[in-house]
C-alpha cells in the first residue's frame, strides 16, 4: 500500500495540474488564514502561500522548473492583469487630471528614491554587486524590474524574489508607516503603495477603496516606466 | 467576459508589437497598459461592460498572480544564506522609506495646489 501511494505521489508530481491546483489550494487557505487573522498585518496572502510552497517544495526535492510547469498557467495572467490596470485607472481620469503636477513631481522624486535607498542600504550592509543590481529596481512591477536586470547583465530570477518580498513589505507595512505620519487621503496613500511596492501594494490597496486602488495602479504604472529610464541611466553613471 | 479577455490580450500583443518595433527597453505590459488608458481616454466612454468584466475579474485575483514568481526565491536559498541581512534590510527600509517619503512629498505637493485654486 505505502509502494502505490508512493507511486501515485511520484506519478501526480510530475502532472502540472497537480502544481496549479496546489497553487490555488494553498492560496485559498492563505486567504482564509488572513481573513480569520484580521489585524494582524504578517498574515498576508502571498507571503503565506510562498512560504508554504517553498516548503513544500524543498521538503519534497522538487525542482522549481517541476513546479512551474503548473504554476506558469497563473503567472501568465500577470500580463493581461498589467494592462487590465487601465481601466480602474480610466475611472479615476478627473482625480488625475487635477492632481498631474503634483503627481509627476513625486514620481520623480520617489522613483529616484526607491533606487538610491535599495542601493545604498544593501550596499551598506554588503551585499554583493551582483545582488545590488538586482536589488536596484525593486520596487518596479517584476516583469519591468526582471527586464532590466536581464539587459544590464544581473540575474532576473533573484530580482523576482526581491521585488516580490518588497511587495509584500509594501502591503504589510506601509498602511501602518502611513497611518503613523496621519496621512488619510486615499489618493496619496494609494500613490504612494503602488510606486513602492508595485501589483503586491496596488492589490492591498484596492482593499482599502477602488479610488486607493487606481492610484495605485497609477503609481505602479508611472513607476515602472521611471524605474525602467533610471535605473541603466544611474548605471551607467555609476557602475 | 471572452471579448473583454480578448481585449486585454489584444492590447497586450499590441503592447509587444510596439516594444519591439521601437525597440523600447519596456515590457509589453506597461506599453500595453498605456495603449488601452490611451484608447478609452480617446473614445471618452465608460469602458465595454465586457472589458469592465474582464478587468475586474482579473484585478480580483492580482496578489495570487505572484505567487508562482515568488516561489522562485528558492532557487536563491545560498546567495541568501550569504546575503540575507543585506538583502532583508534593504527590502524592508528602502520600501518603508520611499512610502513614507512619497506619501509626505504628494500630500505637501497636493495641498499646495489646492491652496492655489481656493
Amino acid at each position: 500500500m505505502n509502494e502505490r501511494l508512493l507511486g501515485l505521489w511520484a506519478h501526480l508530481q510530475t502532472l502540472p495540474v497537480f502544481w496549479l491546483a496546489l497553487t490555488l489550494g494553498v492560496f485559498h487557505l492563505a486567504s482564509l488564514l488572513a481573513k480569520r487573522t484580521r489585524g494582524f498585518p504578517l498574515a498576508n496572502p502571498v507571503g503565506l502561500s510562498i512560504l508554504a510552497l517553498s516548503l513544500l517544495l524543498y521538503f519534497t526535492g522538487t525542482s522549481y522548473a517541476r513546479y512551474f510547469a503548473g504554476g506558469q498557467w497563473i503567472h501568465f495572467l500577470l500580463a493581461p492583469a498589467t494592462v487590465a490596470l487601465a481601466v480602474p485607472l480610466y475611472q479615476q481620469k478627473e482625480r488625475i487630471h487635477c492632481l498631474l503636477k503634483p503627481l509627476l513631481l513625486t514620481l520623480a522624486g520617489g522613483s529616484l528614491l526607491a533606487i538610491v535607498a535599495s542601493v545604498g542600504i544593501g550596499w551598506a550592509l554588503g551585499a554583493s554587486p551582483s545582488s545590488l543590481l538586482s536589488l536596484a529596481p525593486k520596487s518596479a512591477t517584476a516583469p519591468v524590474a526582471m527586464g532590466i536586470v536581464e539587459k544590464l547583465g544581473g540575474i532576473p530570477s533573484l530580482t523576482a524574489a526581491v521585488v516580490i518580498l518588497t511587495g509584500i513589505t509594501g502591503a504589510v507595512g506601509a498602511p501602518w508607516v502611513l497611518d503613523r505620519l496621519c496621512i488619510r487621503e486615499p489618493a496619496v496613500r494609494g500613490f504612494a503603495m503602488g510606486l513602492a511596492s508595485h501589483g503586491i501594494g496596488t492589490a492591498r490597496a484596492f482593499q482599502e477603496s477602488e479610488q486607493t486602488g487606481a492610484f495605485a495602479g497609477l503609481g505602479m504604472g508611472l513607476n515602472a516606466l521611471m524605474t525602467a529610464v533610471l535605473v541603466p541611466l544611474l548605471y551607467r553613471i555609476f557602475a | 467576459m471572452l471579448t473583454g479577455f480578448l481585449q486585454l490580450l489584444a492590447f497586450l500583443l499590441a503592447g509587444e508589437t510596439l516594444v519591439y518595433l521601437a525597440a523600447l527597453p519596456l515590457p509589453g505590459a506597461v506599453v500595453g497598459m498605456a495603449l488601452l488608458l490611451g484608447w478609452l481616454l480617446w473614445r471618452g466612454r465608460e469602458p465595454g461592460e465586457n472589458l469592465g468584466k474582464a478587468a475586474t475579474g482579473i484585478l480580483q485575483f492580482l496578489s495570487l498572480l505572484f505567487v508562482p514568481a515568488g516561489v522562485g526565491i528558492i532557487l536563491h536559498l545560498e546567495r541568501l544564506q550569504r546575503e540575507w541581512p543585506a538583502i532583508l534590510g534593504s527590502v524592508l527600509f528602502a520600501t518603508l522609506l520611499s512610502v513614507a517619503l512619497t506619501g509626505l512629498l504628494l500630500r505637501a505637493l497636493s495641498k499646495n495646489k489646492e491652496a492655489g485654486h481656493e
